[in-house]
């Protein structure tokens, strides 16, 4: 047994609203450069639908992935090394721009400089590629909520296969139509099949917490890993000539924060923490001849965190106790193993995703309601879980490579926990029947219920930061001094305000996120003696500081028209009783 | 029968131009390649890359790039046979001047006509495409037209030693002074008595090699052999230093302290 940890994500489906906030902020922070304009490290996915780049799951044609050989071994769905290094020089199997789009800007200074006309003046599209007029054709979510419409239904190879296998049914049943929103970001896979395609050996998974990075300075641009990754979430950079992936923002992860896809998600679905996993079976996990079995195997190599041989075996391997401790707080872990309502996302790929989704209710809830029936009822539910094929078994195909029954029993599950918890806030007794046919106690669901619906900023990430030996090997080298209640705090040198030297964006981020996420005061400004970093302020409330205090007007001998104790004058007594009267508002009597 | 067997004159005036470009210049030559070279890969990891623009446009570069980079590395092999291994040697393996030639000329006339079609199909789709031509840098251009001169003109001497009964059997000229470059003892007199055709080669060919490590064509001494023989998944730990022999951090960049595993004892690769 080698203990290793690796930093994983959950995505809990349902409360996906396909708001694109995760997506454009990631892009914000990671893609916004020349040479990755059409590279989405996150992007949101429409289901059914064609995804992005499109149809990347038709692995007979796209390639990615593992598959078993003849002898059971593992093999490289695109060939073996020799294979790949034949194919080095035009890659065979190989998405292009159009698989993708074509990125492109809109020529905005025609809105100003435009001669004076009849005709509105138009911003019209221009290709960032060749910086020629283009037709906007496509784009990473071009088929956003077009779920199920005629158009995907020809098009999505979930789809395609089901009604091959399934023929005329599928097609006259898939009238009802359904969708839900299927979020994507670099699955940090325990057996990545693009680090087994690149020839260089320039991606490697840390040893730290598992996340799979592309070593820029080693990357020769020999394109294999793109073949190889299933999930199409390896990107080449047309500018630099080098691959780039989702990097699960090791900057904030190490720090101890969620990445930016999971801190901007509006609804809260994303789920960060720690898997303890023994990582001398992944291989063998892997191979398992039947692939319904995929998703049993990949389960089984997540460690017991409170087990005592698993805590001991961990130590041997030098984990640090903080990380064994947010292992054991790890919502990751309860909703995979624990509550098993996680699944990961095409195990049949055999690269032992580590990000993994709580699949969908809602295709089924909103049946039930548009037939006007209680859609919330165990009864109603249940039995729509059995009912409704087609969502049942697209989910199947999607989350346990076509296994229904553990799609019906984590829907079971998620009903279950509906109906339950819905007595409870009905004032009525709960009925803990309805926990039993999920084959989970009363309490059992509450937990599953606070860790999923309630959802604490605390209980979503579990986060250990990098460790503290370490600190010194993060992207940026700090002084020790500059954290909050240092003497370098506010970055103040001997030549006042903004002199000395410049506190490290990391810790600086750190330090404000935090105050900002779980203090009373958003703008965090109690620890600057009196004075406003105007900087920091965000609008929201009046920090200390910003207008004089109240003490001050009563004082003798202060001029003005403010009459003491008239609260009720002057802007800032107005953001006062805006902020609602605290225990630390300030009176006349300081 | 194509006469390839003509001896080099017996005697050669060796001039002062001859001692600086057979002498002189293939030591240069040498140097910048070399030096260059482990320049480049301590400083510049990131630009050392195939800068692919298979993304822009896949339908040529399918065909024209295999053939290129296939007919190179045959034209790699053949120079190698001709220039390394001594003709005395390959008497003994029983392959007689004849034989050679007769293999030298049809293998290394299919392999040169496949690069050349390479590419040509590369420059004309590296022109007419647009993304591919937007992507396409200086330092590209004048790279293309040594590559294109060099293969020009090692045909060129391919097709003179066919029709030209007075060429010089170059195994009897460039390949000892190629051979003598490595030993520090080199022939001058063996390379002055060469062809014209050839001392132009091998000038294109100089000059190709002193550009190299300045261009993109540095990616030809990572081809990734080790792929065969590494493990498929790779560990790497936070702390350590990615490519071994890229150069360390400057002074004052270096990272403090030390990687907490490395303090445990524990190390593993």
């Amino acid at each position: 047994m080698r203990i290793m940890a690796q930093t994983a994500m959950v995505m809990a489906l349902d409360k996906c609203i396909g708001c694109h906030t995760c997506s454009v902020t990631c892009k914000q922070a990671w893609t916004n450069r020349a040479g990755t304009e059409y590279v989405w490290f996150n992007n949101v996915e429409t289901r059914p639908g064609q995804g992005y780049p499109r149809r990347y799951e038709d692995q007979e044609k796209w390639k990615g992935g593992w598959e078993l050989n003849s002898r059971g071994k593992l093999k490289l769905k695109a060939g073996g090394r020799l294979a790949k290094l034949f194919g080095i020089f035009a890659s065979p199997v190989q998405p292009e721009l159009d698989d993708y789009y074509e990125p492109w800007t809109y020529d905005y200074e025609n809105l100003i400089n435009a001669p004076a006309g009849n005709d509105f003046p138009v911003a019209k599209p221009k290709s960032l590629i060749t910086g020629q007029d283009m037709k906007i054709q496509w784009s990473a979510n071009w088929d956003d909520d077009l779920g199920g419409s005629a158009r995907t239904e020809l098009s999505d190879p979930v789809l395609e296969k089901m009604r091959r296998e399934a023929e005329e049914k599928v097609k006259l049943e898939f009238d009802s139509t359904f969708m839900f929103y299927l979020p994507r970001i670099c699955e940090h896979c325990l057996n990545p099949s693009c680090m087994a395609s690149c020839p260089s050996g320039a991606i490697y998974k840390r040893e730290e917490d598992g996340i799979v990075l592309v070593d820029q300075d080693r990357c020769r641009g020999w394109r294999q890993c793109v073949t190889g990754c299933p999930y199409k979430k390896m990107y080449f950079n047309h500018r630099s000539g080098k691959a780039e992936k989702c990097t699960f923002c090791y900057p904030r992860i190490e720090v101890g924060l969620p990445t930016v896809c999971a801190e901007t998600c509006v609804g809260r679905l994303r789920y960060i923490g720690i898997f303890l996993y023994d990582a001398d079976r992944v291989t063998a996990a892997a191979s398992v001849p039947d692939e319904k079995d995929l998703y049993e195997a990949q389960l089984d190599l997540m460690m017991d965190p409170n087990d005592p041989e698993v805590i001991a075996a961990a130590r041997a391997e030098g984990i640090p106790e903080d990380w064994l401790e947010a292992a054991r707080r790890s919502p990751v872990y309860a909703l995979a193993k624990t509550f098993r309502v996680a699944l990961p996302l095409h195990p049949e790929y055999r690269t032992m995703p580590m990000v993994w989704y709580v699949p969908p209710l809602s295709p089924i809830v909103d049946v039930l309601n548009e037939q006007g029936h209680d859609g919330e009822s165990a009864d109603n539910l249940f039995g729509a879980i059995d009912a409704l094929r087609i969502p049942v078994e697209y989910l199947a195909e999607l989350f346990t490579a076509g296994d229904t029954d553990l799609v019906t029993g984590v829907l079971r599950k998620l009903a279950a926990m509906r109906a339950y918890m819905r007595n409870i806030t009905l004032g009525d007794a709960p009925d803990e029947q309805v926990a039993a046919d999920v084959g989970m106690t009363g309490e059992q669901i509450t937990a599953m219920y606070r860790l999923m619906a309630i959802a604490k900023y605390e209980e979503r990430y579990v986060i250990p930061s990098a460790h503290l030996e370490d600190a010194h090997n993060l992207e940026e080298i700090g002084c020790s001094l500059d954290v909050e209640g240092g003497p370098g705090m506010g970055q103040t040198g001997v030549f006042g305000e903004a002199s000395g030297k410049p506190m490290p964006v990391a810790v600086e981020n750190f330090a404000a996120l935090q105050a900002r996420q779980r203090g009373d005061d958003p703008t965090g400004n109690g620890d600057l003696g009196g004075r406003v970093n105007l900087l920091n302020w965000d609008g929201r409330g009046s920090p200390k500081g910003l207008f004089p205090a109240d003490g001050n007007r009563g004082e003798p001998g202060t001029t003005g028209g403010t009459q003491p104790g008239d609260s009720g004058s002057g802007l800032g007594a107005g953001y006062d009783q805006a902020e609602g009267d605290g225990p630390d508002r300030q009176g006349g009597d300081r | 029968m194509i006469r390839t067997d003509v001896p080099p004159p017996a005697d050669v005036q060796v001039g002062l131009a001859d001692v600086m470009l057979w002498g002189v210049l293939p030591y240069v030559v040498l140097a910048v390649l070399i030096l260059g070279s482990i320049w480049r890969y301590r400083y510049d990891q990131f630009g050392w890359t195939t800068r692919s623009s298979q993304l822009y446009e896949s339908r040529l570069l399918r065909i024209a790039s295999p053939l290129f980079h296939f007919g190179i590395l045959a034209v790699i092999v053949g120079h190698f046979v001709g220039l390394v291994i001594p003709k005395t040697w390959m008497d003994a393996i029983a392959i007689n001047e004849d034989r050679y030639h007769f293999f030298a000329l049809s293998v290394g006339s299919i392999a040169g006509f496949a690069t050349l079609v390479g590419i040509v199909l590369l420059i004309y789709r590296r022109r007419t495409t647009g993304p591919v031509f937007m992507a396409t840098t200086r330092n590209d251009k004048v790279m293309y037209i040594f590559l294109l001169a060099a293969i020009l003109a090692g045909l060129a001497t391919t097709v003179f030693s066919v029709f030209d009964a007075g060429i010089v059997n170059y195994r009897d000229t460039v390949s000892p002074w190629f051979r003598s470059i490595f030993i520090f003892q080199p022939d001058i007199a063996a390379m002055t008595a060469a062809s014209l055709s050839f001392k132009i080669h091998t000038l294109w060919g100089l000059a190709l090699f002193a550009l190299w490590p300045f261009t993109r064509l540095v990616h030809a001494f990572t081809a990734p052999l080790q792929y065969l023989f590494r493990p498929y998944i790779v560990y790497r730990s936070r702390g350590r230093r990615p490519v071994p022999g890229a150069a360390a951090p400057r002074r004052g960049w270096a990272p403090v302290g030390t990687p907490d595993r490395n303090r445990r004892g524990i190390t593993r690769d």
